[in-house]
């Protein structure tokens, strides 16, 4: 089973600090994320609509917040009537309670998965483990993830950070099946894969997906994928259960006109994802499931600045041109939303209790580089700024903060602690601050303190009758 | 109080007072394409899918050549005889589709007649769907208006892909490793 995030030590500046050491972790990042990057950019080019329909997707998404609890019993009223059960889950527990009972009822013990940024949020594949129950992820970098004991480091490219000859050791190693002579060839890993996985498509019984959106008007579920095994899962199987935030869901069936234009070009950077299915209810003679998820959702919505965070479609653009991800890689973000999404998506979700979680919103230089890109607009510098604020500060550093602000609210204070500071300044260390202040110039210079203030300098000259002209 | 009922209460606090917003829709929902047909198979081919562009009259002979030596499934309502029933050892999958999109390249299926279902369009390694000019619509939005959501849809653009090993395009990972397509004029 893969390892789980939730309750990671450390905090994003250690963790970065020993990714960044790491070559060959740096090298594979920076080679994807430019790929993608250029990818995106090219195909994004081709719309001469790109803005407006960034703009009807920002919309969309803020008039279904505006109105969840609506589109929601919409939602599950079309579901129902098209013959699927639906399920409210209040946090991971009920969640993963909730399909570990859905799962025992059908009496099987093995269920394949669709790649889902859900279901790995609430942990899922762990909590049926102790129960017995063995979830096979089918996904090719979520296997590479699974096999391999590890964690995804990037919302769309799990395995981003590993490379092909690191690949084919996993497989080597996980895979009693596999001939010794497997090359890390990517045709050949992929063949591996496919073999690998063929018998248990064609034999499971349960299958657990997530969605990229549901549409409240029609009970339809959307999956967006590449490889075919998200079809396998999601057709072939008796039961299908699909575990999707509330957050996903889209009001009326001509929405989708949006997402899918803005969503395959934004994320894999091509016009069109290979393979999309779409589903209303229990279709097929499936029997069919859908998980309504809040865990934290709902926390999120009640912030005025960072409910935009719910506007997010997962596409990951915003990882791909993040100059901090670029160089830390996505484990250091302690949580399965890596890069500037999960830098506001992670404190909200789970709270700053944590150092790791109030360590996130400072995981950014603030160039806004993400927002450009971000297919609904969401404004992830103004979020992080408006986090970091609520972020819990050392106390030396509040009653620093405290002092600064009471001297630059009043221009006579001012004045009087730049005369005093330029009478010290002899007494200030060119390089390095002493003690908790040493922090701030540990990554930066010490500015010189001039002989004079400007306020000074002014002054003298205009006694002198020639500063204003 | 159940979760339902607290989700929905949570829901209502949060957002109380919040104001809502009108959606603007300024991005093309019909555009203009002088050769549609031109358009889809270039935009098919990009994703190194096999297209043929033939005459209807010239169909059934292309559909022949195409399918010579594989043992094919035809689903009910194709209207052509001989097909093979195991799914498990048939080597292709004969379909036509409902809706193409010349933007993207996409074949829509809605696994009406003459679709098959979505198990026999996807376990054969092989797919040959045929479209006909009327079916290809210029992008998204006047695909999506033309849809039925009530039945299972299946999107398809190019053969089954994966990008996950250094970012390497491999074609054919779990669905149809060869998508040929026949635009019929």
């Amino acid at each position: 089973m893969s390892a789980t995030f939730l309750g990671m030590p450390g905090n994003f500046p250690e963790n970065a600090a020993i990714a960044v050491q790491d070559s060959q972790l740096r090298f594979n990042l920076r080679k994807a994320t430019h790929t993608i990057r250029d990818r995106r950019a090219s195909v994004v080019g081709e719309l001469p609509d790109w803005q407006e329909l960034r703009a009807a997707g920002k919309a969309i998404k803020d008039h279904t917040l505006r109105n969840l609890d609506r589109y929601l019993l919409r939602m599950e009223e079309a579901v129902t009537r098209a013959g699927g059960t639906v399920h409210w889950a209040r946090d991971a527990a009920e969640a993963n309670r909730i399909v570990t009972d859905l799962v025992k009822a059908t009496g099987e013990t093995e269920v394949v998965k669709v790649k889902s940024m859900a279901t790995q949020e609430i942990g899922l594949n762990e909590a049926l483990a102790e129960h017995g129950i063995a979830a096979y992820e089918t996904d090719l970098a979520e296997l590479i993830v699974q096999l391999g004991d590890d964690f995804p480091s990037h919302i769309l490219v799990p395995a981003i950070h590993r490379n092909r000859s690191e690949i084919r050791e996993i497989f080597l190693d996980r895979m009693p099946e596999v001939s010794r002579d497997l090359t890390d060839d990517p045709p050949a890993l992929t063949e591996a894969a496919r073999l690998h996985l063929r018998e248990r498509f064609l034999r499971s019984k349960v299958a657990i997906s997530g969605a990229n959106f549901m549409v409240a008007e029609t009970g339809t579920l959307v999956v967006l994928e590449s490889e075919g095994n998200g079809r396998m899962c999601l057709s072939l199987p008796e039961t299908l259960i699909s575990v999707v935030g509330i957050e996903k869901l889209l009001p009326s069936w001509r929405d989708l006109e949006v997402f899918l234009q803005l969503l395959p070009r934004s994320s894999t950077g091509e016009r069109m994802n290979p393979y999309t299915s779409m589903w209303t209810g229990a279709v097929e003679g499936q029997e069919f499931h859908l998980v309504l998820l809040d865990n934290g959702r709902t926390d999120v919505l009640a912030d005025e600045v960072g409910r935009q965070a719910l506007r997010c479609i997962r596409c990951s653009a915003c990882l791909n041109v993040c100059p901090v991800y670029e160089r830390a890689g996505g484990h250091a973000y302690g949580s399965v939303y890596p890069g500037p999404i999960g830098a506001i998506l992670t404190p909200q979700l789970r709270g700053m209790g944590s150092e790791l979680d109030a360590s996130l919103p400072f995981a950014s230089s603030l160039c806004g580089a993400c927002y450009d890109v971000c297919p609904v607009a969401i404004d992830i510098p103004e979020v992080l700024v408006d986090l970091r604020a609520k972020a819990p500060h050392a106390a030396a550093e509040r009653a620093g903060m405290k002092a600064a602000g009471w001297i630059l609210n009043d221009h006579e204070r001012l004045a009087k602690a730049q005369r005093a500071a330029t009478k010290l300044r002899k007494l200030v260390p060119k390089r390095r601050l002493p003690g908790p202040l040493s922090a701030w110039t540990d990554t930066r210079d010490v500015p010189e303190i001039p002989e004079e203030s400007f306020r000074d300098w002014w002054e003298r000259e205009a006694s002198h009758g020639q500063g204003a002209e | 109080m159940s979760a339902r009922e607290e989700i929905l209460a949570r829901i209502r606090t949060a957002v109380a007072g919040a104001q809502d917003v009108e959606i603007p829709r300024g991005y093309r929902t019909e555009r203009q394409v002088d050769d549609l047909v031109g358009l889809f198979a270039e935009r098919v081919d990009d994703y190194r899918a096999i297209v043929h562009v033939v005459p209807s009259a010239g169909v059934p002979a292309k559909i022949d050549e195409c399918v010579r030596g594989r043992r094919m499934v035809i689903p009910e309502g194709f209207g052509r005889d001989g097909g093979w029933d195991d799914l498990r050892t048939a080597d292709g999958v004969l379909t036509n589709c409902a809706v193409a999109i010349a933007e993207t390249g996409t074949i829509v299926l809605d696994h009406g007649p003459g679709q098959g279902t979505r198990a026999q369009t996807l376990v054969p390694d092989y797919h040959l769907c045929v479209v006909r000019a009327d079916q290809i619509v210029p992008g998204v939005p006047e695909a999506v208006a033309r849809l039925d959501p009530s039945r299972p849809l299946t999107w398809i653009s190019g053969p089954s892909a994966t990008s996950d090993i250094e970012l390497n395009r491999v074609e054919g990972v779990h669905g149809p490793r060869t998508l040929e397509v026949v635009i019929s004029t």
